[in-house]
């Protein structure tokens, strides 16, 4: 029996990889992804849903300003809104230290075309009179937003799929390797063999860079996330902080959801759960900010695996060992926003060996001294 | 009123109040009891029409939350009345 | 070796024997339970005791109840009880515990949980509407409040909660409009060869029955199509029963399609499940004396598997003494053999109450689209369907994930086996396939608890 060749294996099925499949199935190209589980049940679908571009490091800018034009589009593209909302983002400060690190960051960000707006304590206590006393300021980007996380990456695999792409799930990919005239990509019965290959497999990107040996330090990143049940509505903004301690928004329907610090991961079992002492901390810091969540109950708690590099960017961009391989994994806790840009980035690497977007800061060119990361699984 | 009380209480009488107007229940009486003795539901839903009265009586359902005056929330059938709550259904009256 | 740290979680007839047998053994385990005063569900002590004679309060079941409630006299001062405390997460070995001193945390070497049932919720048109209850929730109100959840009640379900409740309330003197079991005559007498292994318990059911016909109550079987009616509260209550359309007048409607056990601690205790298509429930595996597939983590009574109260005393003291023989203490072998022995009796009479009551399909396959599925979000049974096939979600948590279904207050206690079965259904696929709602702590709502920040 002599399978097929794509055009592109794609390992990974969070929102990049599905965008990915998507953009280059429209292109004309034939796709394979291959997912460990469901597409979408790691960081993609367990983050805290925040849409942002204020507060990231500044060579992200242009990426996240090109997704962010996607997130308007996703009707069009994937057939739902995904419940993204454009409430406008506001980053706390609780002292003055914080707050001129906001006004630094907003100088900083307007040079690389992010408008943000700074306030202070009665401007604070005039907008946003349900925020804690503790507050001294807030900085604005009036067009960040938040969406549903679960939601994404399958509206993204479903539109894929739609298109002609084949997502295989619960196909986890044990080795891959060039073999001369093909990748070829071990997922037992779903195995394939590609002409391109593009590695978003997460906090398991590192591992499969390794099989190509350019393995990468890269550790798991589980965010401890907590919900409410439903409460009158009342946090009309997604909310962060400095330092990034605590963040909280409210959906729709009420539940706030708010996170902060690390919950437990095994990554090579597999298995990651929140912490009750890491909650019970987010809690507090919720409450310094919002003290009406006083008499809220919390009805869920937790975390997922996503993958951070020691400089907390990503890695981007094609292979330094491998023509035909390209990379995107290790978003350090802030991908979800990217991931729409991230398909067609990643598209254009494979079709076009280039993208108008700036990913050279990202090149896995920058660990090539550092020792790879151990073995997950 | 929903509930009916079939097996009459010898404990003393507790006063309370759903949505500013007196009620009586007996101590020992959950608050759902208390309420629904007296009141034909318990809250309102809300994702949608009409009111809920609870479902489980044994804290598992949770359609029982009700609010205070003050804003505070218990579950109802796994909390006592007791004298002076002050507590609000939603329901509108006219 | 110093002494070990054992938590029984649950004070209901299962986690009460474990408790005895460990104190026995000169073991102080820590008993966690949400009520103020030992019992479970089935032996329900009321708030204030007042002055009800246990014969009154749990009927036939009197002696066993009495007995049940003496052991925490007899234990004080040898178990550590901690009364209206919740136990919500379970991790490393440790549990986060909620009572009225606020938060604390119990680290253990063993565990027994004893988590007990709830009521099985199978949701019908105006199955929201206030006035409908669950079955053992009618019981509890009687039992533990004296009052009845209406004035003229119908009874609406499967299992022998439903003679048993309409009896209770029918020696209460409260009007009972009708009893409704929506399976069919037949299936009783399926039953009744197995049921006969325990001859005295078979005739107590028999003996609710014909007291329900003696005071003429109307008693119908194969009942189809249940829905409730009423402005805003129960009316009226129309259904199928042989074939013809009727329609009962009630203010309230006890309703419920069995019991379902309480299993999030066991999944957050790491426990590895097994769906067994006879019960259509997901458990956790366990051998003969209540080992879970995790050392040192045992399941006794209901929690583990429906059984009944007898078979719990019986298994929360089995499990008891698997623990100690894992400790590599001595224990009595041969009263754990009769244990078991005892259970497997039990079971026979189970399966025969289980082919007496065979799950009602007809309220999966004739649920309209419309009818509330999940009442804590409000999600029809048709938005459910359509996942299921349109977003390819067969699973119940992807479904979670996409509709809302058990992301609400009750984190999926009364959807979430409605929403297996619907999903199965509309998929064509077999039951075990949809899997079932993982647990997240907390295992119940919980208040804001602000740690202390350092």
């Amino acid at each position: 029996m002599s399978a097929p060749v794509f055009d592109v294996a794609i390992i990974g099925g969070g929102t990049a990889g599905c965008a990915a499949a998507l953009a280059l199935r429209q292109r004309g190209m034939s796709v394979v992804l291959l997912e460990k589980g469901a597409c979408g049940a790691m960081a993609s679908g367990t983050n805290f849903g925040g849409v942002r571009r204020q507060g990231r490091d500044v060579r992200e800018m242009p990426l996240a300003t090109r997704s962010r034009a996607l997130w308007d589009r996703l009707p069009a593209v994937v057939g739902e809104d995904c419940e993204f909302r454009a409430t406008g983002h506001i980053k706390l400060a609780r002292d003055e230290a914080e707050m001129a690190e906001l006004e630094r960051y907003a100088r900083e960000a307007r040079d690389h075309g992010l408008e943000l707006s700074v306030v202070g304590g009665n401007a604070v206590r005039a907008l946003y009179p349900w925020l804690g006393p503790k507050v001294v300021g807030a900085s604005l980007c009036a067009d960040d937003g938040q969406a549903n996380p679960r939601l994404v990456a399958p509206a993204y695999a479903r539109a894929a799929r739609a298109a002609g792409a084949e997502i295989r799930e619960f196909a986890k990919v044990e080795g891959a390797r060039w073999t001369g005239s093909c990748f070829e990509v071990d997922a037992g019965p779903a195995s394939a063999r590609a002409r391109r290959l593009v590695n978003v497999a997460g906090l398991w990107g590192g591992e499969v860079a390794g099989w190509f040996g350019e393995g990468v330090p890269i550790r798991p990143l589980c965010p401890n996330m907590v919900v409410t049940e439903p409460l009158p509505y009342f946090i009309d903004r997604s909310i962060g902080v400095c330092g990034g301690n605590v963040y909280a928004r409210q959906v729709e329907r009420g539940n706030v959801i708010f996170g902060g610090g690390r919950g437990w991961g095994d990554a090579q079992a597999g298995l990651s759960r929140p912490r009750a002492d890491v909650a019970r901390d987010a809690m507090a810091r919720a409450l310094e900010i919002l003290p009406q969540l006083r008499d809220a109950r919390i009805i869920r708690t937790w975390t997922g695996f996503d993958g951070e590099m020691p400089d907390e960017i990503p890695v981007i961009g094609p292979s330094l060992s491998t023509p035909g391989l390209v990379h995107a994994f290790g978003f350090s806790g802030h991908g979800f926003q990217l991931g729409p840009a991230m398909g067609e980035i990643l598209a254009e690497l494979v079709d076009d060996g280039r993208t108008p977007s700036p990913v050279e800061p990202f090149s896995i060119g920058r660990f090539a001294s550092a020792p790879p990361a151990p073995r997950l699984t | 009123m929903q509930f009916a009380r079939v097996k009459p209480r010898a404990s003393a009488e507790v006063a309370f109040t759903i949505d500013s107007r007196p009620a009586r229940a007996r101590v020992g009486d959950t608050l759902m009891t208390a309420m629904l003795l007296n009141a034909p539901a318990l809250r309102r839903f809300e994702f949608g029409e009409g009111a809920r009265a609870g479902f489980c009586l044994m804290g598992a359902c949770q359609d029982c939350f009700v609010a205070f005056v003050d804003g505070s929330r218990v579950r109802a059938c796994t909390t006592l009345v007791s004298e002076g709550m002050a507590v609000l259904t939603g329901a509108s009256d006219g | 070796m110093a002494e070990p740290r054992v938590v029984v979680v649950g004070a209901g007839p299962a986690g009460m024997r474990a408790c005895a047998a460990l104190a026995e053994a000169g073991l102080r385990p820590v008993l966690v339970d949400e009520a103020a005063r030992p019992g479970g569900r089935i032996y329900q002590q009321p708030p204030d005791g007042a002055g009800r004679p246990a014969r009154e309060l749990y009927g036939l079941e009197a002696a066993k109840a009495t007995r049940i409630h003496a052991l925490a006299p007899a234990l004080a001062g040898r178990i550590d009880h901690r009364a209206e405390t919740l136990a919500w997460n379970c991790f490393a070995d440790a549990l986060d515990l909620l009572g009225p001193g606020g938060p604390s945390r119990v680290e253990f070497d063993a565990l027994v949980l004893a988590t007990g049932a709830t009521d099985l919720a199978l949701p019908f048109p105006g199955w929201t509407l206030p006035g409908v209850y669950a079955l053992g929730g009618a019981q509890i109100a009687l039992k533990a409040q004296g009052c009845a959840i209406g004035r003229r009640v119908a009874f609406l379900g499967a299992g022998p909660l439903l003679p048993l409740v309409a009896c209770q309330y029918l020696e209460a003197g409260v009007a009972v409009a009708a009893v409704l079991d929506a399976t069919p005559f037949l299936a009783k007498l399926r039953g009744l060869p197995r049921m006969l292994s325990a001859p005295a318990t078979l005739a107590k059911g028999m003996l609710y029955v014909a007291r329900l016909r003696r005071a003429g109550v109307p008693i119908f079987f194969d009942v189809r199509r249940p829905r409730v009616e009423g402005r805003g509260r129960v009316e009226r209550l129309r259904f199928e029963a042989g074939g013809v359309e009727r329609e009962v007048a009630c203010d309230a409607l006890g309703a419920s399609f069995g019991l379902r056990s309480e299993t999030q601690l066991a999944d957050l205790a790491g426990c590895r499940f097994e769906f067994d298509p006879r019960t259509r429930q997901h458990v956790p595996a366990r051998d003969a004396a209540g080992r879970s597939s995790r050392r040192h983590v045992y399941v006794a009574g209901d929690g583990a598997g429906i059984g009944g109260a007898d078979a719990a005393e019986l298994a929360g003291e089995r499990a008891a003494l698997a623990l100690l023989e894992d400790l590599g203490l001595s224990f009595d072998a041969n009263r754990a053999a009769w244990l078991e022995g005892s259970l497997a009796r039990l079971d026979v009479f189970r399966r025969g109450l289980e082919a007496a009551y065979p799950f009602p399909e007809h309220m999966v396959r004739d649920l309209d689209d419309a009818t509330m599925l999940c009442r804590c979000e409000g999600i029809s049974a048709g938005a459910l369907r359509e996942a299921a096939i349109a977003k390819d979600a067969g699973e119940v948590n992807r479904a979670k994930a996409f509709t809302r279904v058990g992301m609400g207050r009750c984190q999926g206690r009364m959807c979430g086996r409605a929403a297996a079965e619907v999903l199965a259904m509309a998929r064509g696929e077999a039951l075990g396939q949809a899997g079932r709602l993982r647990a997240q702590p907390p295992v119940k709502p919980i208040p804001m608890l602000p740690g202390v920040l350092s």
